[in-house]
């Protein structure tokens, strides 16, 4: 497939993510300690669906039928996603600065009855992907042309939950489930190739009868290809495994595993984010 | 809807309900973990085919699906063995369907010893004390046919997620066709003035009633009461007949532990200390053999009843 966007709107998603990067990094750094490494490795799926690719999202109507949906079920990224509604108007950015304190809005996983905008709770490993493959068979049942979009973690898919959704979307003919791995190849104890490997996940994922593509997880052309072709094969659901970067654009915590659930402080996030807003808006590192 | 004291059992009267509410509302769905030749529901399958979603052995992500549906407003009704409903599920039931506000009717099979030659592996002995701590869930076990019908229909009504523990096999009938069933509302099957034995589900309210007919016998009054909604417990009439009969016995094909005898309990410990004797599974696994031998190696009969019943008036 030729290229899909030009330079101007590249550009201006490499702005849109610089953006969410710095609220994320600000929005944990405020409270001190959270999910950082994760939240940070999927700020560019988030933004190019949210910015670019996801259909009918209206912070005004948040439960709109007709909209894609999306579960976020690697819920620990829930920070980076609560970025992303607040720059797309589904609530107040100073919000942010509430993270994980008492009585707010948004808890450190997602919660669909206390965040506008949330499309289903998760933070227990795995049931969101269950969750998302219900949502899209509720759109086939109710003859909805919307896409369920899925993101789950690696360490994620050493849940048993993730491979009986697997099948049963596979079963199911779940063309309108789009799913991404973010394989940071990072999780909490270490990589995943020392504490469980995930072996071939291509080949895994392939071989329960999804369609599965691989591409760099923060190159925006790449991915909006992926998720064309996704679209496109419209006979099953997709896999797009997508190669990132723990903690990316945070230069302090990018590529460790300790940056899974960590602490730093408000002086730390404000010489992070003035070396990210410092670095060439046009190229991501 | 033919006459419901003519059904053949439990499981064929659940399966008919969800048809007629099926035909009424598009938004309800049945699934299945690979169980719906014992559940019943292979004629809903025919006739709504794609509102029935086997989602084959896995239980985990079938509350899963069933969840992610409830959230764009469909009713799943969840079917499997209630061990694996409450069991292998759990998590899934608890966040996916409770903690995330779904609207998910779990329905656990063969509750207690009704598992019978499934034996100890399939036994829910526990479901009652797993569900009962879940926040807002409600807790039902339909105690005869109608109770079933009208029962399934009221979980349908009710918007939230809901556990029912569900006997599949026999069709006990202990109401007539107009007795009216609402969640959370116990029935005075017999009144009384000496005991008060309250039961839950088939199994127990039938020897419960049998032992209220034993204790008639012997000049005792005993009350019975069908507390088919296990949560939220009917505490105004649990009170109600504590203070009229001052002794309360209760009756349920599970795990005592944790339910319904827990639940009398913990009630009337702190608003009107009165003496309670319970029925129930004594931190037991579960083991094979028919449902007969089963009620007496767990002592889930009218003689143990009566028995507690009378201890329970000494203790007055």
């Amino acid at each position: 497939m030729g290229r899909t966007m030009n330079n101007q709107e590249l550009k201006q998603l490499q702005v849109i993510a610089k953006h969410i990067r710095r609220d994320t990094i600000e929005e944990i750094g405020n409270l001190g300690v959270g999910h950082i490494g994760g939240a940070l490795s999927v700020v560019d799926i988030l933004t190019l669906l949210y910015f670019r690719v996801m259909e009918h999202i209206d912070p005004k109507n948040p439960r709109n039928e007709n909209r894609d949906k999306l579960v976020l079920s690697k819920g620990h990224a829930g920070p980076a996603l609560y970025a992303v509604l607040a720059e797309k108007g589904f609530f107040p950015k100073e919000w942010l600065l509430t993270l994980n304190k008492g009585g707010t809005n948004l808890p450190s996983h997602c919660d669909m009855n206390r965040t506008p905008g949330i499309d289903f709770t998760t933070g227990s490993l795995g049931q969101g992907s269950s969750a998302a493959a219900g949502i899209a068979l509720a759109d086939k049942l109710k003859r909805i042309e919307a896409i369920t979009y899925l993101i789950i973690g690696d360490g994620e898919s050493q849940e048993g939950q993730i491979w009986e959704m697997a099948m049963f979307a596979a079963q199911y003919k779940l063309s309108n489930l789009i799913a991404f791995t973010d394989y940071n190849k990072l999780q909490i104890d270490g990589s995943t190739s020392d504490i469980i490997d995930l072996g071939d996940i291509e080949l895994k994922w392939k071989g329960f009868g999804w369609f599965v593509q691989r591409v760099n997880g923060h190159d925006f052309e790449a991915l909006e290809d992926a998720v064309l072709q996704a679209k496109a094969q419209g006979e099953k659901p997709s896999m797009i495994i997508c190669d990132t970067i723990k903690a990316k654009g945070f230069s302090l915590a990018e590529g460790l595993a300790s940056s899974h659930n960590m602490a730093y402080s408000k002086e730390v996030a404000k010489q992070a984010i003035e070396e990210l807003m410092a670095e060439d808006g046009g190229k991501e590192k | 809807m033919t006459d419901i004291a003519t059904m053949k059992d439990f499981r064929t009267i659940y399966a008919d309900t969800l048809i007629e509410l099926a035909q009424e509302d598009s938004r309800v769905v049945v699934f299945e973990a690979d169980l719906m030749s014992a559940t019943g529901t292979k004629h809903f399958k025919e006739l709504f085919p794609e509102r029935s979603i086997n989602c084959g052995v896995a239980e985990a992500n079938m509350v899963g699906i069933a969840s992610g549906l409830s959230s764009q407003g469909f009713i799943p009704f969840v079917n499997t063995f209630g061990c694996f409903a409450t069991r292998r599920a759990y998590d899934q039931f608890f966040l996916s369907a409770n903690y995330a506000r779904q609207n998910v009717k779990l329905v656990g099979l063969d509750p207690g010893i009704t598992a019978a030659f499934n034996g100890g592996t399939h036994m829910p002995f526990c479901d009652i004390a797993l569900t009962r701590v879940i926040p807002d869930l409600v807790v039902v076990e339909p105690g005869d046919g109608w109770a079933v019908h009208h029962l399934t229909k009221a979980v349908y009504a009710h918007q939230g997620s809901v556990y029912v523990r569900l006997q599949r096999k026999g069709n006990p009938i202990f109401y007539d066709a107009n007795q009216t069933f609402e969640l959370g509302k116990g029935i005075i099957v017999r009144d009384g003035k000496d005991v008060t034995l309250v039961a839950t589900g088939a199994v127990m309210l039938e020897q419960a009633i049998l032992a209220s007919q034993a204790l008639e016998k012997e000049n005792i009054s005993a009350a019975v009461i069908d507390m088919h909604t296990i949560k939220p417990l009917d505490k105004e009439l649990v009170l109600s007949y504590a203070k009229k009969t001052n002794a309360v016995v209760t009756c349920e094909n599970a795990q005592m532990a944790g339910g319904l005898g827990s639940a009398v309990s913990e009630f009337l410990s702190e608003q009107y200390p009165t003496v309670v004797r319970r029925v129930g599974i004594q931190d037991l696994f579960g083991e094979v053999g028919t449902v007969e031998y089963l009620m007496k190696r767990f002592a889930l009969t009218a003689g143990q009843i009566v028995q507690e019943a009378k201890d329970a008036i000494k203790r007055k």
